[in-house]
């Protein structure tokens, strides 16, 4: 049994990377929003369950490749994003951050019953031409989607850690990150800023969502699946902390598939919400709590 | 608040209608549905304790229910207790769930958000749990037999488990009257304006925040059992259901936090939504969907819900009369 396991240990190492770097973008979504706005956005999981639902019918009635489909759900994100923020949750929200929960607890519930109305509650998958493709590396088998997932997640994480630290938007979403009335001192139109971050913050969802398409289900429920994993991933990696949530988001996914391969599917799971549970209670601040 | 000698009236009106309603509803159907809004109204209650009282928002307030309905229905299929006994078993591993959560959530100074999220992540791990572990039937879940009888809690009409949500309705009412008399509920509510000043006048913040979970987790242990013994039947999705955490919060919300009828109010609003809704689309989900404006509208505009908004149109009145 033991020598079993460690002779599995390999395959199931680098399958949790390939998971993790897709929970790394959905949890630097929520990290970004979190480090900036100071809120939690509790409808991050439904959001990405409609970016899935965007790349399968952009699959199902244009035949668009969902890998391509990311320069399109993307952007639709960030409008997304930025519209609900902007006109919404911004205007509603009164300041308390438990409103802020609320709020995105309630736009949550409207986003995933919506797609229960009109996208009926079946599971839905796709198969590409190449889904069943595979590199062999002598004790596993890697599928084409799988790695394009995983080169395409560190890009986009690159791009945007570019993007914050080289741009002078970047450099614009930091100063409100550290001092909003500084910001708006400087003439840094923060609401504009804001809305932008949280625009940001959904397209990530946007681009993980085409990459999850391939190798996994929706249906309005799948965005809860990855609520708990990216929230373990943040306070993980230290709340706004973009490197923390690529850490974090490889620590999860080597984690939940080692665990599996060892406690079995289903207890695996525990191991997720247990780390949220210890790393909240021992150390709220995160592995690495610096922030954006 | 004191209660005022309308106030009374009106309380003992309320209630005498609710003990004479089965003699004028002849439809099982009808007073199966003010079961469950009084079922709701409950476990709402229970969320009220610490949510709407203390301040303390759970996302995750079914794990004290599914606790419940498994401690009462493992101990009546395992090793034959009545759940007349089981119920009692029940409240307390409710209660004693709830210590734990709030000792070791409380004690490393988890507030806000990060205390709703720590709550669901508990609830998420004993439903990961349950569904994993031998003695709770696992995925397959656990059915109990059908014997009507006082010591089973099981009735052979809709009116016996009518008068049971109303005895659990009645006696969560009389916790948040005494909440509002009593100085535990007074600390209660200073912890929620402001914990700091709270403590710093003295108030065991800790401690008191583990009492109001561990009354919250005895009432939804009972709810558990009252559950398990209508349904007959529980496995992990239900026990654990994150629609059931947000459900209590929900009709407390909707009927005012930190008030005694908050969610009694809240819940009879929401079940009649929930008809016409019903009424007009008949699609599962669209009745959610207009949970989910309201949830958001009430947290906008109408902070102190339904009950906060009849205070206003009636201190309104009487600054019109003075």
């Amino acid at each position: 049994m033991f020598s079993e396991v460690v002779s599995l240990l390999p395959a199931g190492i680098i399958n949790g990377l390939m998971f993790g770097a897709i929970y790394a973008l959905v949890a630097l979504g929520l990290t970004l929003i979190y480090g900036v706005l100071h809120i939690i956005n509790f409808a991050h999981g439904a959001m990405l369950m409609l970016a899935m639902y965007m790349a399968y019918f952009l699959f199902k009635i244009l035949n668009i490749d969902p890998y391509v489909a990311i320069l399109i759900v993307t952007p639709a994100g960030f409008v997304f994003g930025y519209t609900i923020y902007r006109w919404g949750i911004g205007k509603l929200s009164g300041g308390r951050d438990q409103n802020i929960l609320l709020i995105t607890l309630g736009l949550s519930i409207i986003l995933e019953n919506s797609a229960l109305v009109f996208f009926t509650g079946d599971q839905q998958t796709i198969s590409l031409s190449y889904s069943y493709e595979a590199f062999d590396l002598g004790f596993l088998y890697l599928s084409y989607p799988k790695v394009i997932s995983f080169v395409a997640s560190l890009v986009i994480c690159l791009l945007l850690w570019m993007l914050m630290t080289l741009t002078d938007l970047g450099k614009a979403i930091r100063a409100v990150a550290k001092q909003r009335e500084g910001a708006r001192l400087v003439g840094i139109d923060v609401e504009h800023v804001f809305a932008v971050t949280f625009g940001i913050g959904v397209a990530c969802l946007g681009a993980a969502g085409c990459m999850l398409l391939p190798i996994f289900y929706v249906d309005p429920y799948t965005g809860n699946i990855f609520v708990i994993v990216a929230f373990t991933i943040v306070v993980l990696g230290g709340m706004g902390s973009i490197v923390g949530a690529l850490l974090g988001g490889f620590i999860i996914g080597i984690t939940e598939s080692v665990g599996g391969l060892i406690l079995g599917e289903s207890l695996g799971q525990v191991g997720i919400s247990l780390i949220f549970i210890l790393i909240l209670i021992f150390r709220p601040t995160g592995i690495f709590g610096s922030k954006v | 608040m004191t209660f005022s000698l309308n106030t009374i009236l009106l309380i003992l009106l309320g209630l005498l209608t609710a003990i004479l309603a089965p003699l004028g509803i002849s439809s099982k159907f009808q007073l199966d549905v003010l079961t469950l809004i009084f079922f709701t109204a409950y476990i709402g209650q229970s969320w009220n304790i610490l949510g709407g009282y203390a301040g303390q928002f759970s996302f995750g307030g079914v794990m004290f229910f599914g606790t419940g309905a498994y401690t009462s229905s493992i101990l009546l299929t395992s090793f034959g207790v009545p759940p007349i006994i089981g119920i009692f078993a029940a409240i307390f591993m409710g209660a004693f769930l709830g210590l734990i959560v709030g000792y070791l959530s409380f004690r490393s100074g988890l507030r806000g958000s990060y205390f709703a999220l720590i709550t669901l992540a508990f609830a998420e791990l004993l439903r990961v749990l349950a569904n994993s572990v031998e003695f709770t039937g696992g995925g397959v879940g656990l059915f109990l037999t059908y014997a009507p009888g006082l010591h089973n809690l099981q009735f052979n009409s809709p009116t016996g488990f009518y008068y049971f949500s109303l005895v659990l309705l009645v006696i969560s009412l009389v916790i948040a009257m005494w909440l509002e008399r009593s100085r535990f509920g007074a600390q209660l509510v200073a912890i929620r304006e402001n914990e700091d000043a709270a403590e710093a006048l003295g108030i065991d913040t800790l401690k008191c925040k583990i009492y109001a979970i561990m009354i919250m987790g005895g009432m939804g242990g009972a709810a558990g059992t009252f559950y398990a013994q209508k349904y007959l039947y529980i496995d992990p999705p239900i026990s654990y259901s994150i629609a059931l955490s947000v459900e209590m919060l929900l009709v407390t919300i909707v009927g005012g936090m930190g008030t005694v009828f908050g969610p009694l109010v809240g819940s009879f609003f929401l079940h009649i939504v929930n008809e016409f809704a019903r009424h007009f689309i008949d699609t599962p989900g669209v009745s959610l969907i207009v949970y989910g404006f309201i949830l958001i509208l009430i947290i906008s505009f109408l902070p102190n819900g339904l009950v906060g908004l009849f205070h206003r149109a009636r201190k309104k009145k009487d600054d019109n009369d003075a």
